[in-house]
């Protein structure tokens, strides 16, 4: 077990400490604060900081005005279809961010993007006009919301879940209309939700990668994600990426830490014994209404970008509508037959998938397994270690790995391990959250019986816990091998020609202009994902994939 | 077969020696004595089973060439490792300093890169037979390190259906004109090495206030200079500043509402070497490409295919084509690239804000 704590604490600790080191010297080994002053007196740097902070700010702002109505409408009332609009907000959810943002490049690119080809037919505006502009602040803060609300959408519909009928009740019962209801039991309670999902989608859309490099540069500004990675092009400047990374992390700890707080007071809300299932409100003639307004809302994370996606798969020009005069195959055959890096990157996004997916899972499984049945002294700081993670945003994981692994005594620059151990280290967090609540599900006094009975510890575990776990445990394994697919922030840092994954093959690509290739690509990509989402939750007795990852 | 090729190297070695021992060269330079492709290298080759060439052709360009050798020689597949070359030279130097060597063979849009490989000790001598009878001497490394493997220029260009003919821009003056503001798209020197070269070149004849000038005009920034010409193919802007004119005779031949103009005041011109890695995994199949490449049938077909130049003479331009010698052209100097790359990409960076 101490091998296990050891084990977290050198995945963790060692990038942060060289993090740390790093960011307090100077080429020589020097100490020296010059990097932070750089970074707070520099607008090259300073600009960026704020207009992060701006953007995280409106995009979390935007993710709650979407969510929360949206959880409402589908957690408590009787919207037809609910448990299709769930799963398209699902499909946003594992949607890559970067693919989603180069697909609103093909939408909304303010000349060539279809839309705005679409409204000029429509209403015959010169080519001047436009509809949409992609590459702009704005732009940039809409696509990041439309993949980041999901994260929004489920702690609000989870927590609407789970607030009792009977408060309700109490208060219509006692003559309180609808309005009043809503304002004086159902909105308070749900608030720390929303604003724990504000937190969350504050820290998303602040150290997100992909979407900004994609949509932030053509618009001629930066963000604090893709100031940090700029630091590393030729000559690379190592110390002040390292000063840049910390801001993040520091913010990331502390909204966290608010996000605890925050949530911690939930539980005090739904005591209360046994309670009824929430009450829906009937929506009457507002029912499709409601249905159609969250199918509008879905256009823009989902049936708009695949479309888009779809479109220039089969087009010989990416952002011209398919006809019979300009389909093609070109681009699979280009894709699958030509470009040679495909296979290889495929071969290893593939191998990174399963054993990060497999080590990420069988960690989490046992840091589970001890912390809910308080197996050894020290569970506390094992259940720490496994959660730690969700403070360390991507890129400033792989930043730490990089100055970690690229130096003796292990230089694992240029091998998958390097990768495996951003991806497990991401990973872990949302795998452990998973497994331990399934732990709670079953009852030690199965094991207990098992182990009166003569078995021990393991064979109580093997014989008795594992069945019972094993659908979290698979659904705990594909949810983990479908946000391998979609890292690119970590792998961006990490990646040498040899150990390409799909997501940056793609993000090359794009930085070539091939649309094409990426929509073939991306495409594939979401197919494989979704083959693997069904099959988590085709398991019986898998109730939905909680969608909760850092 | 390790034991084979050192052999054979120590004799050409010698021979190399001999040679000007016999001519008498004054010289300094030391380029090995050409070699010509023969059974034993195919075979060699083929042992080693494939070849990784660190390229920033424009990505159907390098995967044609690619398919092109697999074909001619089966069993060596390409892996084409493409990026912008400043990335690349980066990512290359990452990769050394850990102590991983993937590269095989390598080509460059930045001519400097040539330079510091060179300085760095990371490149092999290899002189494939077509390079020593055919190539002229400012298109061959005096040490028989590299050679050109393509000339191009970056252009300016314009989409037909937005511009009409002759209300386009026709120099880098013109672009600075109000009427093109927000239209304008183009590439990035922190990524590219022929926005690089062509920077460095604009910037030395036209001064820095042209980018200062140009940088007001709100350009769609873009990062590799093969994206100019496909965002202006697509219609997203209407003229482009910087970017590959193959993509655009490529783009043009096809049929796409796409034009060139080779700017008045000159067009910058960009020389891409390549050459073979010193520490290739894949020392064998790294010659017989490299030796591919620069033959007159890779020539041909890499010009026929891209629209490029070559520096083979006996390579011939397709028809309806223009050719280098009919265009103005800035002068190269990657020598003084090579010093002032940094400075460039700094001082563009700080200019462009991004």
């Amino acid at each position: 077990m101490l091998g296990l704590a050891v084990l977290l604490c050198v995945l963790i600790v060692l990038p942060l400490s060289w993090l740390f080191y790093f960011s307090v010297t100077d080429r020589s080994g020097a100490f020296t604060f010059e990097n932070f002053s750089k970074l707070i007196t520099d607008p090259v740097f300073l600009d960026p900081l704020i207009t992060t902070f701006i953007l995280a700010i409106l995009a979390s702002l935007a993710c709650c005005a979407v969510a929360a109505p949206m959880g409402w409408l589908v957690a408590r009332t009787d919207i037809p279809a609910r448990w299709m609009i769930r799963i398209l907000v699902m499909a946003s959810f594992v949607t890559p961010p970067f693919l989603g943002a180069i697909a609103w490049e093909l939408l909304a690119a303010p000349n060539s993007g279809l839309l705005n080809q679409g409204f000029r037919l429509l209403t015959g505006a010169s080519q001047e006009e436009r509809l949409f502009n992609i590459y702009s602040f704005p732009g940039l803060v809409f696509v990041i919301s439309c993949y980041t609300f999901p994260y929004v959408f489920v702690l609000i519909a989870n927590s609407l879940d789970r607030i009792p009928g009977d408060l309700e009740d109490a208060s219509s019962i006692l003559g309180g209309r609808a309005w009043v209801t809503a304002r004086r039991i159902t909105i308070p309670l749900a608030l720390p939700a929303l604003v724990a999902g504000a937190l969350v989608a504050f820290l998303q859309s602040m150290t997100l990668f992909g979407s900004p490099a994609i949509l932030a540069l053509p618009a001629g500004f930066h963000t604090m994600t893709t100031k940090i990675w700029s630091l590393f092009q030729y000559p690379p400047k190592p110390e002040l990426a390292a000063a840049a990374s910390l801001p993040l992390l520091v913010l990331t700890v502390i909204l966290l830490r608010a996000e605890h707080v925050i949530l911690g007071r939930r539980g005090f809300s739904v005591v209360g014994g046994k309670s009824g299932d929430p009450r829906l409100v009937r929506l009457g003639a507002f029912k499709w209404p409601a249905l159609v307004l969250c199918l509008v809302v879905l256009l823009n994370p989902v049936f708009l970008p695949y479309g888009a996606l779809l479109n220039a798969t089969f087009s010989s020009v990416a952002t011209t509508l398919v006809s019979p005069a300009n389909f093609t195959f070109h681009n699979i055959e280009f894709v699958f037959f030509e470009l040679s890096a495909t296979k290889l990157a495929l071969k290893n996004t593939f191998i990174l998938g399963a054993t990060a997916a497999t080590i990420g899972t069988l960690i989490a499984l046992v840091v589970g397994y001890l912390t809910t049945r308080k197996a050894i002294v020290g569970y506390r700081t094992l259940g720490f270690l496994a959660t730690a993670p969700v403070a360390i945003p991507g890129i400033v994981l792989g930043v730490g790995l990089f100055l970690s692994y690229t130096r003796p005594p292990l230089i694992l620059y240029g091998t998958l391990w390097i990768l495996l151990i951003a991806f497990v280290t991401i990973a872990l967090p949302a795998a452990y959250q998973q497994l331990q609540s399934a732990f709670r599900t079953v009852h030690p006094d199965l094991e207990d019986a098992s182990r009166i009975l003569g078995a021990s510890r393991l064979q109580a575990l093997a014989h008795i816990t594992a069945p019972l776990l094993r659908t979290s445990v698979i659904a705990t394994w594909c949810f983990v091998f479908v946000g391998v697919m979609r890292e690119l922030s970590a792998a961006i840092m990490l990646f040498t020609s040899e150990t390409k994954v799909i997501s940056v093959l793609i993000f090359d690509l794009n930085e070539s202009g091939d649309l094409a290739a990426i929509s073939v690509l991306g495409l594939f990509m979401l197919i494989i994902t979704f083959a693997v989402v069904i099959l988590a939750n085709r398991i019986p007795g898998f109730g939905g994939v909680h969608l909760r990852n850092h | 077969m390790r034991d084979a090729l050192f052999t054979r190297r120590d004799i050409l070695k010698a021979s190399a020696a001999l040679a000007i021992g016999a001519t008498g060269a004054t010289r300094v330079a030391s380029a090995p004595a050409a070699e010509s492709v023969t059974p034993a290298l195919i075979a060699a080759a083929r042992k080693e089973g494939k070849v990784v060439w660190y390229t920033v052709m424009d990505l159907p360009v390098a995967e044609k060439l690619a398919r092109a050798f697999e074909a001619k020689y089966p069993g060596i597949p390409v892996r084409v490792e493409r990026s912008g070359a400043e990335r690349q030279f980066q990512r290359l130097a990452q990769e050394v300093a850990s102590r991983i060597y993937a590269a095989d063979v390598v080509n460059s849009s930045d001519a400097a890169h040539f330079i510091v490989w060179k300085r760095d000790g990371w490149l092999a001598p290899y002189v494939p037979e077509d390079v020593a009878r055919h190539y002229p001497a400012e298109h061959r490394d005096p040490d028989g390190l590299y050679a050109t493997s393509r000339i191009w220029l970056s252009s300016l260009g314009y989409n037909t259906n937005l511009v009409k003919p002759e209300e386009a821009p026709k120099s880098f003056a013109d672009l600075l004109d109000p009427k093109w503001m927000g239209k304008m798209v183009k590439g990035h020197p922190t990524y590219s090495g022929t926005i690089l070269t062509a920077t460095f070149q604009i910037a030395r004849d036209l001064g820095w206030e042209y980018f200062e000038k140009l940088a007001k005009q709100k350009v769609l920034q873009v990062q590799s200079s093969t994206d100019p010409p496909k965002k202006l193919a697509l219609g997203e802007r209407a003229v482009m500043a910087d970017g590959n004119d193959y993509n655009l005779v490529q783009l043009k031949e096809a049929g796409r509402s796409v034009e060139i103009v080779y700017p008045s005041e000159g067009t910058p011109l960009i020389v891409g070497p390549n050459g073979v890695f010193k520490m290739a995994p894949n020392a064998n199949a790294a010659r017989l490409f490299q030796s591919y490449l620069l033959s007159l049938e890779g020539q041909q077909l890499l010009i026929d295919f891209s629209g490029q130049h070559s520096a083979h003479p006996l390579v011939k331009e397709k028809a309806g084509r223009k050719p280098l010698g009919e265009i103005k052209l800035m002068k190269d100097d990657p020598a003084a690239v090579e010093k002032q790359s940094e400075e460039i990409k700094a001082r563009y960076t700080k200019i462009f804000g991004v």
